[in-house]
């Protein structure tokens, strides 16, 4: 296998290969906890602790995991780590942990994270499979950060509402109201609101691919006539 | 650089012969993952057990201080225990006399259960009142925390008689407290809930402040 270049990796986890649009994983945690775009920001960075750190050990001890029985043992790596940042945070990082804590678990159910452990870090070296995990999480993120925010706009008319509680008072400046006195709209708040935007999120992303992909035709086009000529 | 050289293995199963082709190998292996992963974990366990208990208390104190005032009391009511009915009670105790309890009350709510704590003066009124835990629905339920929303403060000085308690319901079921739009079955659990409180508190008054009496015949 050709090594996989740093670029590469960065366009395959934030668009090409993105974990929602592209390979319609990690639905379950998407889906349950985009309520707001704080909430989604909070899911995102903490997937993405998950799937860096991941990425590396599952990584090192790539040599050592036996194939036939890679997929127990990748769990087994996943579901360890989770535990102990679940344990860590409540320690140590209480008031965060109050707010995130419901979603650390959540993380399990991930199976981005598996995939990627199976598709990616199990084949490449500890450099590369971090960054992956990097990328893919921030590609994630992203995307809980949009649903969250069309969300939390059509639903309730606010953006980042409760950003300070998650992030520390000096966020409190994302906190803002777009629609003042807005009724809500209770549907997009609750999960087929979550359904019905992702869909509409799924199906931009294909026009626009359609589109650079029309144009790259047309260019292709263009360059064979002018070779004809 | 090494992951360089890495980078150019093919997939791990062609990587070594030897003892990975051995037909115990991914036996031993995953046992020896699953003994690194338990002794990992007993490790966090025992690193993290007393932070988070130190936490836990905290968060008991504080929220045990927002339903009891401070001023009220000399002892610190999350050590004064007591277990009444399979209800844990905290005292708050100032000379030597109850002034003041806390308990937690249960309702159920549209997601679930729907932790109250409860504190109440010796005479059996609201001193105030905070949801500890919910599941209610984002952005119509979840007003009945004092984050969101001032709606719980609603509760404080009220007692069984004060409203009668016909009156102890929200206003679509004939009560006086406030339903939100969208949102009746939270805020009547609530309402059930510290309703419950407070008779509970009713049927075991004497032994709830049984310092007082003790205090008073010695």
């Amino acid at each position: 296998m050709s090594q996989v270049g740093f670029g590469e990796i960065t366009r395959e986890g934030l668009w090409t290969n993105n974990v929602v649009f592209a390979q319609l994983l990690a639905l379950c945690p998407l889906l349950a906890v985009t309520g707001t775009a704080t909430n989604g920001l909070g899911m995102g960075l903490a997937s993405t602790a998950v799937l860096i750190t991941s990425g590396l050990v599952v990584s090192l001890l790539r040599g050592a995991i036996a194939t036939d029985v890679r997929i127990p043992a990748f769990i087994l790596i996943i579901a360890t780590l989770v535990t102990l940042v679940d344990m860590a945070m409540n320690a140590w990082l209480h008031e965060l942990y109050k707010v995130l804590g419901l979603f650390i678990p959540l993380i399990v159910t991930n199976c981005a994270i598996l995939g990627r452990a199976e598709a990616f870090a199990s084949r490449h070296d500890p450099l590369r499979s971090a960054y992956d995990g990097l990328m893919m999480g921030v590609g994630f993120t992203l995307v809980l950060v949009l649903l969250g925010a069309v969300r939390e706009i059509i639903g309730a008319g606010t953006l980042f509402a409760d950003a300070a509680l998650l992030l520390g008072p000096g966020m409190a400046f994302l906190e803002t109201v777009l629609i003042p006195d807005y009724k809500g709209f209770l549907l997009f708040v609750l999960p087929p609101g979550a359904f019905i935007v992702l869909g509409f999120l799924m199906a931009g992303k294909r026009l626009i691919d359609f589109r650079i992909e029309r144009r790259a035709e047309a260019r292709r086009a263009a360059a064979a006539d002018a070779m004809e000529v | 650089m090494a992951e360089g050289k890495d980078a150019k293995t093919p997939a791990p199963a062609e990587e070594k012969r030897g003892i990975k082709q051995h037909a115990v190998y991914p036996t031993l292996m995953l046992g020896l993952f699953a003994l690194v992963a338990a002794a990992l974990l007993g490790w966090g366990y025992e690193t993290t057990k007393d932070p988070i208990a130190e936490r836990r208390a905290e968060d008991l104190r504080a929220s045990l201080s927002q339903v009891i005032p401070e001023t009220r009391h000399d002892n610190d009511p999350s050590a004064e225990t007591l277990v009444v009915d399979g209800h844990t009670v905290y005292r708050a105790m100032r000379d030597g006399r109850v002034t003041g309890i806390a308990f937690e009350v249960v309702g159920y709510g549209y997601g679930g259960a729907i932790v109250v704590l409860l504190g109440l003066d010796p005479d059996g009124r609201v001193l105030g009142a905070r949801v500890l835990s919910h599941a209610e629905t984002p952005g119509l339920g979840d007003k009945i925390e004092v984050a969101r929303d001032d709606w719980i403060l609603g509760f404080d000085g009220l007692s069984l008689g004060d409203p009668p308690s016909a009156k102890w319901a929200v206003k679509k079921d004939g009560g006086r407290f406030d339903q939100f739009s969208g949102a009746t079955i939270t805020p009547r659990a609530v309402v059930k809930a510290i309703k419950g409180g407070l008779e509970f508190f009713e049927a075991r008054r004497a032994r709830l402040l049984a310092a007082e009496i003790l205090e008073a015949g010695s």
